[in-house]
Parts: C-alpha cells; structure tokens; sequence
C-alpha cells in the first residue's frame, strides 16, 4: 500500500467535557438515588430501560459491563476486585467483566469512591450466556434482590417473525407487571413512551455519527468514540444522552465540513472488532505512531447504534419511529416497536453466525474506507468474541488485511502488551508504512 | 449383555453406516440434548449425537479461538476429519455459545445437504416459552418435511414420543437400581446405557434395554454384591462427559459412581413428553420443563434443588464438580452447586475436563479425595 499523506488540522472536541460530565453524574444519580426517593436498579448496556423509565425519573440503572470496563480502568481496582471473586470460587477465565462487578460487591468499594451502592432491583436481558447468570450471582450477593430477566435469543433479525417478536414482548408485558408488584409504585405508559423515542433517538443519532467517520480524514478516531458511545450504554432512553449525541453530531458534521481529522497523521485506516483491553487503550496511540487511526469497531458502532441499508445501497442511521411519523398509541404498540428496534441492532446478529459479523465489517472495510482489520482475540468476553476465527477467515477471504491479537478486555494478567505492539509493527510493516519519526508519543 | 451397549459408542460411526444402510433413512447430526429428536425421528430421519473424539487435534485452530471450550472443539473436529460424513444434514437447538461455534462453522466448511439452527428459548422460566418453542417447531417440522418430501404425520409424531418415552422410563428403571447398596450395574455401565441413547435408533435400543432391566432385576443386588461395603457412593455433575476412561479410573480406586447430572447422562433422558392434543406442544413442554443446562437456569436456580434430590435419594456421599474448560454458564453455577452440596454434608471435588485428561494427575487428585471420603466415614 502506497502511504498516504496525513498532516491534517485537529482540534479537540467542544463536546469533550460534556460527555465526561454526563457520565460522572450519572454514577452519582445512581449511587444518591435513594435520597431523592429513588430505587437503584442493574441491568447490561442492553437492558430494556425504557420499560424501567416507566416508573419515573427517579430509577437510576447502573449497567454492568461499562461499570466493569471503569474498574478494569483502575488496575489496582480490578487486581482486588479480580482476586476477590476468584478466591469465591468463580474461575479465572469467567468472563472479566463479571468478576470486576462481583468483585467490587465482594469488597465493598465503588469505582467511583465510598462503598459499593447495592441495588434495590434487578431488570436483566440474556442474549450472551453470561448476561441473566451473572445478575443471578449478584441477586444472591446482594442478599436475594428481586430479578426480572428478558430472553432475547430470537434469531437474527432478517429472520424475524411474528411468533418470534411477540415472544419478546410478551415478556416484556409481564416485566412491567413485574416492576410494579416487585417495586410498588405506578407504571406510566407515557413516560415509557417518551423513553422509547429517546431510545430510539440516542442510538440512531450515535449510528449518524459513526456513519461521518466515513470521511477522510476521519473527524473521530475510536479511542475518543468510546468516550461518546458510553453514553448510550449507560442511560440511552435518557432524554439527555438523546440530546447530547444531537449535539455532537452537529459538532462532527461541523468538523467533517472543515477537514478537521481526529488524529492529524491519518494515513491509515482500520476499524477493531471487540472491546479493547480498558487498561491498555494507549494502544491506539501507538498504532497513530505509524499513521494509523482506526476509526471505529463493530462494537463502538453497534453496540447500541442502530443502522439499516439505506436506498443506495449504504450503512446509515436507522430512521427513528418518530421519523417515519409513527405514533405510539399505546403500551402493546410501543413495546411491539421497541422489541423490533432492539432486535436489529448490529452486534446482537453474530450471536446466531458468524457469517453476519463478517458481512458487517466487510461493508464497514468498504464504505469507511478502510487499510485492514484488527481482531481483538478478547479472553475476556465469551459473547462478543464468539465466531471471531471464522471472521478473520471470512475477512481475508474477502481480501481484506487482518491482524489479530489476543487479550483481555478487563483483566490485565491476560494482556501481553509488547506482544501486541510487535503484532502491530508487523502488520503496519505488511501494509507498507513506516513508523513516523516526528511523532513524540507511544 | 453390556458389550452390546459398549459396542454401539464404541462403533458409533459403523452403526450409523449401517443403519443407513439396512433402512435407507437420512441421518441427522445434532448438537445438544435440546434438539426435539422425536420430531425428527417421525420424519424418518435417525437423530444422532455428535460427540468429540477425545484425541489430540489441530484442524479447530483456525475456526475457533482457543479459549472456547474443549469440546465445542473437539465436535467441530469430527466434522472437519470426515468422521461424520455419513451425515445427510445436521441442526443445532439453541446451546451455550460455545457450541454454536461447531455448528456454524461446521456448515460453513464441510458438505452438507441440510442444516437448521432451531432458536430453542433461553428463557425455559418463562410462561411464554412454552408458545413460542411450539411455534418453532411447527417450522422446523415444515422445513423438514420440505428437505424429505414427506409430510410427517400425526401417527408418525406418536410413534416418535411412545419410542422415546420408552427409552427415557426404561433408563430411568435402570438407573434407578443404582440406588440400592450394592448397585448392579457400575457408573461406566451407565454411561454407555446413556450414551448408546443417543447414537442408536431408539426402536433396537429399548428392546436392549427392556432385556437388561429384566435380567437387572432378576440378578437382584447380589450381582456387584462381591464388589465389597467400602466403595464410596459419588455422583458426577456439571458439563458434557462422555469420557469413559475417566469413570473407569475412578470407580477402579474403589468407588461407585452411582447417578450423574450430565447432559450427556441423566439430563438427556430424566423426563418424558406429557400427552397433549397438539403433539408439537407436549414435545416443546417437555424440553422446556426438562433438568436445566445452567445456561437456561434462570432467573430461579432449578438445577441445583434438582441435584440435591439427586444426590439425597442416590445416597451419595461425595461429588465431583466436572466443567469443560472455559464454560461460563457451569463455572457461574459451580460455587453454588458446592455450596448447597456442603450444607448437606456431601464434600465435593472440581475437575477442570479438556478433550484429553492427565490421567496420572488425576488419578492422585481423585485418590486424595476418596481417601478423605473414606477418611470421614471412620469417623
């Protein structure tokens, strides 16, 4: 590959700090709900919160695995909370996001400081094996808590049928029954309407944004995009994560029509697939010593964006019921939709083959422009590396430049560092470039 | 009359080859005990299960990353080494991620003329699975009848479950047996019962089984009576095991294996499909209401009051924990099961499985623990 030039202008975002506080204040929401007359509730980044939002404002969720990538983030943290479960007897290759959650119980300290806030409730989801056993351990550490749990493994969604939708939202009517026996208090269908729409907003508004990164140069580089996705694995249904990511994309749009790149030496190319060791994410900034940027992953992008094939043919933002001028009449119609939108996001339809996944990213290599691949052999996440040898088989098939390399996205004792960096050096050398000598960083 | 059963696993691929031979039917390869076998035996089709191979092997290398299970594994395998080319389609009813993996990447790279992936629920706890799995299986029945050109019939469907009933109560009967003080049949017998179960077409083995409950039953408890009163009374639990050598190595040191909970055991058979009206529904019931697999065990834990009572009317005195290596959902029930084993006073023992065993090293662990078992009898 012939490199390409690359001195572009940056600048940082306006939105940075922003997103930073959203997040802060929501772990503080979550761990102070009581005082405000509150319930604090678990669930995963794809639990259905909308349905909880019934119940008001004041029902503070904490997701699991972005909590875990927190404590994954403190390597002092995560030996403890590491050690701590493992010493309870759950084994050391479980995956990593669950032992730094039950660990972090099991030791009584909050990520965020003081003790570790316990929860009132639980409202799960199961796709991967892992989600609903791990919330059946935490509901026994934390003294039998209630627990609510949806089985969403349907199918992928261009096999969606009928029978299989209604499954879904069958559950999803006893789950409100549910909430209301299990918490007392009122559900109301309109605040869980307004919810589904900011649901819907948030996570095609966060595919809107991952669709300019398209551009050349990109205006975000993935290490900053985790930054931003948090968000909607947080607290998506939330009307202020729905705002914040419309302005945002404003902000990109903005820097795409300026040339603003998000790593000025772009020469390269390349998205990841999985999550990235949380601890190592300096990473990225060795692979821009060669010019390289990776400018998304399947996971930064569908996680919780929602796309669909647009007219021409393209990956773009799925079109919002809102947009399509849907009116949500009532509780049935408004899960009926919510169930459908869910159901087709990207990284839930590998978890039926791998074949999907491998489409996926070969249209991301196409429409994003990209140099290669780089498949993160993730020890730490049974469910999002599921399939991944058949995806770097399919990949190269297509002809596209895979690097592998293996890790763990949340136990650093399974990251070999240099390793990886020797993996890069290799595949950035295969794919004809150099490390640039002007860069002062890695 | 037990080397027939040893003989049919031993010769699993030649049975099948001939089976095929002698009836013209269509095998089906299937990856877990969820699949609804009777809707596919009523097709005319013998469902056959895939198992590994237990040795060394590396053709899995570039198809599934190493740090999913052994046996997925090892499955997969068998599939890319021809040893199930006698095949004419295989399915896969929703398993653990792990063996998804076999499955897909088996139809991806070798030649089959039939493949379907059954989204069989996780959530057998919920009052809808039980609609939705009917459902399912009302397209799985269509789809088959379109690969064999044959409508299955209502009286085909109850000829399936009777056969399978049968095998499922007559295991039962069986095993059941191994409650008495001096079991008649060893842990290692049982499990080639079992295995056989699910490799050889159900009408040949319930007539092998009927035969040995009757004789079984006839021989009373004196026939290991000779085996002497120290044997120590274990039950095996947790993943797929179909490892013989192992059963054999421990009951070799002086114990019985006297009740399992296996997938590729007493999970596979323990309950039976209720008569219904609608045949496809009694069938989803009863894999719906069947002894878990720990990646369909919740919100509530069933599994582990279900090997409690196992554990209680089998008189077992110690048990070893078996989880395939880099199973989530058995290592997320592990603490659990041996929690509520301990409480009950039955020590128990975990053993980490791979496609193949260090005998020696397990050898010692597993004389330690049955030297401590006999240890506290004496006290």
């Amino acid at each position: 590959m012939a490199p390409k030039n690359g001195h572009y202008p940056t600048e940082p975002l306006k939105c940075w700090n922003k997103a930073k506080e959203i997040r802060q204040k929501y772990y503080e929401n979550f761990a102070t709900a009581h005082e405000r007359g509150g319930l604090r509730w678990g669930g995963g980044a794809w639990a259905f919160d909308a349905i909880v939002a019934g119940l008001g404002e004041e029902m503070r969720l904490m997701t699991t695995e972005p909590y875990s990538a927190s404590v994954a983030f403190n390597k002092e943290l995560s030996a403890k909370c590491l050690e701590a479960a493992e010493a309870k007897g759950y084994a050391r290759d479980l995956c990593s996001y669950v032992r730094n959650y039950i660990g972090s119980i099991l030791i009584d300290k909050y990520a965020f400081g003081g003790p570790f806030p316990h929860l009132d409730f639980i409202f799960q989801e199961q796709l991967c094996c892992s989600q609903a056993k791990w919330y059946q351990v935490v509901s026994e550490l934390e003294g039998g808590i209630p627990m609510f749990c949806i089985d969403l493994s349907v199918g992928p969604y261009h096999q969606l049928n009928e029978s299989r939708l209604q499954y879904l939202v069958d559950q999803m009517h006893d789950g409100i029954e549910w909430l209301q026996k299990t918490t007392g208090r009122p559900f109301d269908d309109e605040k869980m309407i307004e919810a589904v729409h900011n649901e819907c907003r948030s996570t095609s508004t966060w595919a809107e944004i991952c669709c300019l990164n398209k551009a050349v140069p990109a205006p975000l580089d993935e290490k900053s995009m985790h930054s931003f996705y948090v968000l909607a694995t947080l607290d998506k249904a939330r009307k202020e994560v729905a705002d914040f990511y419309e302005e945002l994309r404003d902000e990109v749009k903005d820097r795409v029509a300026r040339g603003i790149a998000g790593v000025a030496s772009e020469r390269c190319r390349v998205i990841t697939d999985t999550q990235p060791p949380w601890g190592f994410l300096h990473l990225y900034r060795y692979l821009e010593t060669y010019g390289c940027v990776s400018v998304g992953s399947l996971y930064v992008f569908g996680l919780e964006g929602n796309f669909e094939v647009k007219e021409d043919g393209t990956w773009g933002p799925r079109a919002t019921p809102q947009q399509k001028g849907i009116v949500l009449k009532d509780r049935d119609h408004a899960l009926r939709v919510y169930a459908d939108w869910n159901l087709s996001r990207p990284q839930w339809q590998h978890f039926y083959n791998p074949q999907l996944k491998t489409d996926m990213m070969t249209r991301i290599a196409k429409e994003w422009k990209l140099d290669g691949v780089i498949l993160h052999y993730n020890r730490g996440c049974e469910g999002l590396t599921v399939g991944i040898a058949e995806n770097r088989l399919g990949l190269i098939k297509e002809g596209i430049p895979v690097m592998t390399y293996e890790g763990n996205m949340a136990d650093e004792r399974e990251f070999d560092e240099p390793r990886a960096r020797s993996r890069v050096d290799s595949f950035m050398e295969s794919l004809g470039l150099e490390r640039l000598t002007t860069m002062a960083h890695a | 009359m037990m080397e027939v059963f040893r003989d049919w696993v031993g010769h699993r691929h030649e049975y099948a080859t001939e089976w095929k031979r002698r009836s013209g039917g269509r095998l089906m390869g299937y990856f877990c005990t969820y699949a609804p076998e009777e809707l596919i035996y009523a097709a005319g089709i013998l469902p056959v299960r895939v198992l590994g191979g237990h040795e060394p092997q590396a053709v899995t290398e570039p198809h599934i990353f190493g740090m999913f299970c052994p046996f997925c594994r090892d499955c997969l395998a068998q599939g890319l080494l021809g040893k199930y080319n006698y095949l004419d389609g295989i399915m896969i009813a929703q398993s653990c991620l792990h063996l998804r993996q076999a499955f897909a990447s088996w139809r991806m790279h070798v030649p089959i003329s039939y493949d379907y992936y059954l989204p069989m629920p996780h959530g057998v706890q919920s009052r809808h699975a039980y609609k939705y799995l009917t459902a399912e299986l009302q397209a799985f029945q269509k789809s088959l009848e379109e690969w064999t050109g044959q409508p299955i019939k209502e009286d085909a469907l109850d000829y399936a479950i009777e056969l399978y009933n049968t095998n499922r109560r007559l295991l039962r009967q069986i095993f059941e047996l191994r409650r008495l003080k001096h079991p008649p049949l060893s842990g290692l017998d049982a499990m080639y019962l079992a295995l056989s179960a699910q490799m050889v077409d159900k009408a040949e083995h319930n007539v092998m089984l009927e035969e040995l409950l009757q004789r079984l039953r006839a021989e009373g408890a004196s026939a290991r009576a000779g085996n002497g009163n120290s044997r120590i009374r274990l039950m095996l639990i947790g993943s797929e095991n179909d490892d013989t050598t192992f059963v054999k190595m421990v009951e070799d040191l002086g114990a019985d294996i006297v009740i399992d909970e296996h997938c590729t055991g007493t999970r596979y058979f323990w309950n039976e499909v209720e008569p219904q009206p609608d045949r496809l529904a009694a069938i989803a019931a009863r894999y719906i209401d069947r002894p878990p697999c720990p990646s369909k065990d919740w919100p509530e834990r069933r599994r582990v009051p279900h090997i409690m009572t196992l554990a209680q009317d089998y008189g077992v005195q110690g048990a070893v924990l078996i989880q395939q290596k880099f199973c989530d959902p058995h290592e997320f029930d592990m603490p659990a099961i041996a929690d509520a084993l301990k409480k009950e006073g039955i020590p128990s023992y975990n053993l980490e499985f791979d496609v193949t065993l260090p005998m020696g090293q397990f050898k010692i662990r597993m004389e330690a623990f049955l030297e401590m078992l006999r240890g506290e009898e004496l006290f």
